[in-house]
C-alpha cells in the first residue's frame, strides 16, 4: 500500500542523504520525495511517499525514527488520520495557433494557470493529486508535450493534529 | 580557557576521562597529534595500520563497555578504517572514530588524500557529524560520546578538516558534562503493561526457553538476567554473541544455539511455545529458515532498539527498553507476586509439572552429546587445543578470535562464564579483527590475561599488528589453529560444492616461529596431541611476553553440529558417529 511520510528533521547537510541512503541501503521504494526549510529554519520537512506491506511501512518509519537527525515523523495513511495531498506540476507543451483555445480550456478545466506563452509554446502550472495531475497529461498526445516537472507529493493532516515540536 | 581547535580535542579527550587512544598520523591530523602531546592523562597507541586501530578501540569498549576512541588521517586512513567501523555497527559497539579532512575550502575539489568519509561511512555508523567550524568542535565530540554510548550503542564518526584544528586560532573552550538533542532521546523505561503481559505468558509457559544475545552483554544486564532465570527456572540459550552473560557451565543453560549451535539449544527452540528473545536481534545464523523458525512459539521480544522488533519474526509482546531495566522490573513484579500469589493468575503445580516434563525432554536431546569428538588422535583436534585452553586459563581470560571454524571452536567449547570475556565480530565476520581487539582488551586489563584464538588465515590480515604488541609489551598469547586450509570455507566446499577446493588452500604459510621471533616475540609450534596442554601451560607460564602459538590441527575438521543455510532449526546436521568415539 502507497503510504505518504511526514518528517521533521534537523536542517543540516546530509540529512537528506541519509534519507535517500536508508532507502538504498534496505532496498525499500521511493516513489517521490521532497523536502524544504521550514518557518522554523533549523527545521527541514520532507514529504516521502513510498510503498510496501503492513511489516515493510513499519520498518521503514522505524528505521527513519532511528536516524539521529530525525526529529519527529508522521505515517499520514494510517488509521484515524485523514490527510490532504497536492502535488504541483509545470508543464510545457507545444501551442499551435490552431489548438491554443482548446489548451486554455483543457487548462481551465483543471484549474490550471498559463504562466508562460510564447508563439508556439504554453507553460501551464497545475496543482493537485497525482491523478489529476497524471489526468492531465493523459489528454495530451505525447508529442505535443515538451517538458514537464512535478514537485513531488507533499501532505497535510486535516484537523487540529500537527506535525510540530 | 582559550584553545585552539587541536587543542580542543586534547583537552576533551582527557575531560571525557579516555584512557587510550588507537591511531596513526599522516598529513589532516598533524595539528591534532601535535597537540596531543601535551594530553597526559591519554595514551595513543600507535598501531601499524587504520584497520587495527578500530579493531582494538573496539576491543577495548567491548571488554569495558566504555566506548573506544581511534584517531585516523583522511583519505586512505579513513577508508582503512572503515571495515573496523563497519564491524563495530553490526555488533553496536560504541566508538568514537575521529578522522582527519582536507581544509573547508578544498573539500570537493578532490583534494590530495581526500575522501567523502561521511559519505563513505554513512551506511555503517550510527551517526556523523562533518565539523566546518572550530566553534562547534566541542559540542560535537560531545554529542559523538553521548550517541556512540547510549540507546543502542553504535560506532560515530567525526571528520574534522584539518583547517579547524589550526593552531592559530583559538576560541574559549569549556568541557561540557552533559548533553541533550532534540532529535536524538532513545528509550530506557520499558513499558510496564508490556512487561506484566510477558511475565503472564512465561508463567503460563508448557515449554518456555530464554533466547538471550549481545544486547545482555551491552545493557550490562548479566547479573538480572542470572536471576531471573533462576527464579524462573528456565532453560536458557545464547547466540554468538550473549555469550558469558549466563554462564555456561550452569545446568540451565543449553549452550549456544543457531548454525553450530548444540542440539538441545536448538531443538529446545523448535519446539518452545514461548520464547524469551533478549537483547538478540533473530539474525539469519540464528533463525535459519524463517518459516520454520520456533513454528509453536509465542515470542516476547525485549529490545533497546524500536527496529530491532519483528523485523524479520513477528513477535507477540514487544518491549522496547534497556534490558537490565526490563529484567530488573519483571524481579520485581515477581516479588511483589510472591506476596500476593493472585497477581498473575497462573496454576504453580500444573506449572511445575509442564516444566518438569519439559527439562525431561530437554536432558533427552542432551544425551545426543552433541560436541563430542575424538579426543585420543595423533593429529591435533581443534576442540581439544580450545578444551585446554580453558583448563590451563582456568576459564578465566578474556578470548578474542577471528572468524572461520576457530571461532565457532572457541565459541563451542570455551565455555564462558562471565559477560565481556569473548571478543568476536560476530555480525560483520571480520577476519583480521582478532588480534588487534586482543590488544586493546589486553592495554584495558593489563594484569588480566588475554588470548587470541586465530587461524592463519585471518592471522595473515593483521599480522602487521605484532609489532604494535612489542613497541607496547603487549603479552597477548596467540592460539592459531592452523589447518593449512580457510577451513570454514573448505567445509561449505566439502558439503556444498562436492569437495572442490577452490582457493581454500594457501600456498606459502609463513614459518610462524620466526615470524613471532622476528618481532621481537616468542614462538612455538606444536604438531601432537600430546604436547598441547605442555605448550599452552609453558606459554601462559611467561606473563610478560607474547607468544605465539602455532598449532598444526588436523586438516579437514568440520564444525559440527551444523543447520544448513536454508534449513529448519531441527534439521541440524550432527558430527558422523565415525568422529564420536
Amino acid at each position: 500500500m502507497r503510504h505518504i511520510i511526514s518528517i521533521l528533521m534537523e536542517n543540516e547537510s546530509g540529512a537528506l542523504s541519509r534519507v535517500a541512503g536508508l532507502f538504498s541501503a534496505r532496498a525499500y521504494n521511493i516513489e517521490s520525495l521532497t523536502v524544504a526549510p521550514t518557518e522554523d529554519s533549523s527545521l527541514s520537512r520532507m514529504t516521502l511517499v513510498t510503498s510496501g506491506s503492513a511489516e515493510i511501512i513499519e520498518q521503514i518509519t522505524k528505521q527513519l525514527n532511528k536516524l539521529v537527525d530525525v526529529v519527529k515523523l508522521n505515517d499520514l495513511n494510517v488509521s484515524g488520520v485523514q490527510h490532504i495531498e497536492r502535488e504541483m506540476m509545470l508543464i510545457k507543451v507545444k501551442a499551435p495557433v490552431s489548438s491554443r483555445d482548446e489548451i486554455m480550456r483543457l487548462s481551465d478545466i483543471f484549474r490550471g494557470n498559463i504562466i508562460d506563452v510564447t508563439d508556439d509554446t504554453y507553460t501551464v502550472e497545475l496543482t493537485g493529486t497525482s491523478d489529476k495531475l497524471n489526468a492531465f497529461i493523459a489528454s495530451f498526445d505525447c508529442d505535443s508535450i515538451l517538458e514537464t516537472v512535478r514537485s513531488g507529493v507533499m501532505g497535510i493532516a486535516r484537523g487540529s493534529s500537527s506535525l510540530h515540536l | 580557557m582559550e584553545l585552539s581547535g587541536a587543542e580542543i580535542i586534547a583537552q576533551f579527550l582527557e575531560d571525557e576521562g579516555v584512557e587510550y587512544l588507537f591511531g596513526y598520523p599522516g598529513g589532516a591530523v598533524l595539528h591534532i597529534y601535535d597537540a596531543l602531546l601535551r594530553a597526559d592523562t591519554v595514551k595513543h597507541i600507535l598501531v601499524r595500520h587504520e584497520q587495527a586501530a578500530t579493531h582494538a578501540a573496539d576491543g577495548y569498549a567491548r571488554s569495558t563497555g566504555k566506548p573506544g576512541v581511534a584517531l585516523v588521517t583522511s583519505g586512505p586512513g579513513m577508508t582503512n578504517a572503515v571495515t573496523g567501523i563497519a564491524t563495530a555497527y553490526l555488533d553496536s559497539i560504541p566508538l568514537v572514530v575521529l578522522t582527519g579532512q582536507v581544509p573547508t575550502g578544498v573539500i570537493g575539489s578532490d583534494a590530495f588524500q581526500e575522501v567523502d568519509s561521511v559519505g563513505i561511512s554513512r551506511p555503517c555508523v550510527k551517526h556523523n557529524f562533518l565539523v566546518k567550524d572550530v566553534k562547534d568542535l566541542a559540542e560535537t565530540l560531545k554529542k559523538a560520546f553521548y550517541v556512540a554510548s547510549t540507546g543502542r550503542p553504535g560506532p560515530v564518526v567525526v571528520d574534522i578538516p584539518k583547517d579547524v584544528t589550526d593552531p592559530n586560532i583559538k576560541i574559549p573552550y569549556t568541557y561540557l558534562p552533559t548533553i541533550e538533542m532534540r532529535s536524538y532521546n532513545p528509550v530506557t523505561k520499558g513499558h510496564p503493561f508490556q512487561i506484566k503481559k510477558a511475565l503472564e505468558l512465561m508463567l503460563r509457559a508448557k515449554r518456555p526457553v530464554f533466547y538471550t544475545g549481545g544486547g545482555v552483554v551491552l545493557s550490562n544486564a548479566s547479573s538480572s538476567l542470572r536471576s531471573l532465570v533462576k527464579k524462573l527456572g528456565f532453560p536458557i540459550t545464547s547466540t554468538l554473541m550473549g555469550l558469558g552473560a549466563y554462564p555456561s557451565s550452569d545446568e540451565q543453560f543449553l549452550g549456544m544455539l543457531g548454525m553450530h549451535g548444540t542440539y538441545e539449544a536448538n531443538m529446545a527452540m523448535h519446539d518452545t511455545d514461548v520464547l524469551i528473545a533478549v537483547g538478540a536481534r533473530f539474525d539469519d545464523r540464528v533463525t535459519g529458515h524463517l518459516e520454520q523458525f520456533c513454528p509453536n512459539a509465542k515470542i516476547i521480544h525485549i529490545d533497546i532498539d524500536p527496529s530491532s522488533i519483528s523485523k524479520t519474526v513477528q513477535v507477540d509482546v514487544p518491549i522496547v527498553g534497556d534490558v537490565d531495566d526490563v529484567l530488573t522490573t519483571m524481579l520485581e513484579m515477581l516479588k511483589e507476586s510472591d506476596g500476593e500469589k493472585a497477581s498473575f493468575k497462573v496454576d504453580q503445580s500444573s506449572c511445575d509439572q509442564d516444566l518438569k516434563d519439559w527439562w525431561k525432554k530437554i536432558k533427552q536431546w542432551r544425551k545426543k552429546n552433541c560436541l563430542r569428538y575424538n579426543k585420543k588422535t595423533k593429529s591435533i583436534k581443534p576442540q581439544y587445543v580450545i578444551e585446554k585452553l580453558h583448563e590451563v586459563t582456568k576459564g578465566d581470560a578474556f578470548i578474542t578470535s577471528d572468524v572461520g571454524q576457530h571461532q565457532m571452536f572457541a565459541a563451542q567449547y570455551y565455555g564462558f562464564d562471565e559477560p565481556r570475556r569473548w571478543i568476536n565480530s560476530g555480525g560483520l565476520g571480520t577476519m583480521g579483527f582478532g588480534l588487534p581487539a586482543a590488544m586493546g582488551t589486553q592495554l584495558a586489563h593489563l594484569d588480566k590475561t588475554v588470548a587470541c584464538v586465530t587461524g592463519e588465515g585471518s592471522i595473515q590480515m593483521n599480522i602487521q599488528e605484532l609489532a604494535t604488541c612489542m613497541q607496547y609489551q603487549l603479552p597477548i598469547k596467540i592460539i592459531n589453529l592452523n589447518n593449512r586450509y580457510l577451513g570454514m570455507v573448505r567445509q561449505w566446499q566439502e558439503f556444498f560444492y562436492e569437495g572442490r577446493y577452490a582457493m581454500s588452500y594457501m600456498d606459502s604459510i609463513p614459518d610462524f616461529v620466526k615470524l613471532a621471533e622476528s618481532y621481537g616475540h616468542v614462538g612455538m609450534q606444536i604438531d601432537q596431541t600430546s604436547d598441547v596442554e605442555d605448550a599452552l601451560k609453558e606459554a601462559f607460564a611467561m606473563k610478560d611476553k607474547l607468544v605465539f602459538i602455532d598449532f598444526l590441527t588436523n586438516r579437514e575438521e568440520n564444525v559440527y553440529p551444523m543447520i544448513a543455510a536454508g534449513k529448519g532449526q531441527h534439521e541440524m546436521e550432527l558430527a558422523p558417529d565415525s568422529e564420536l568415539v
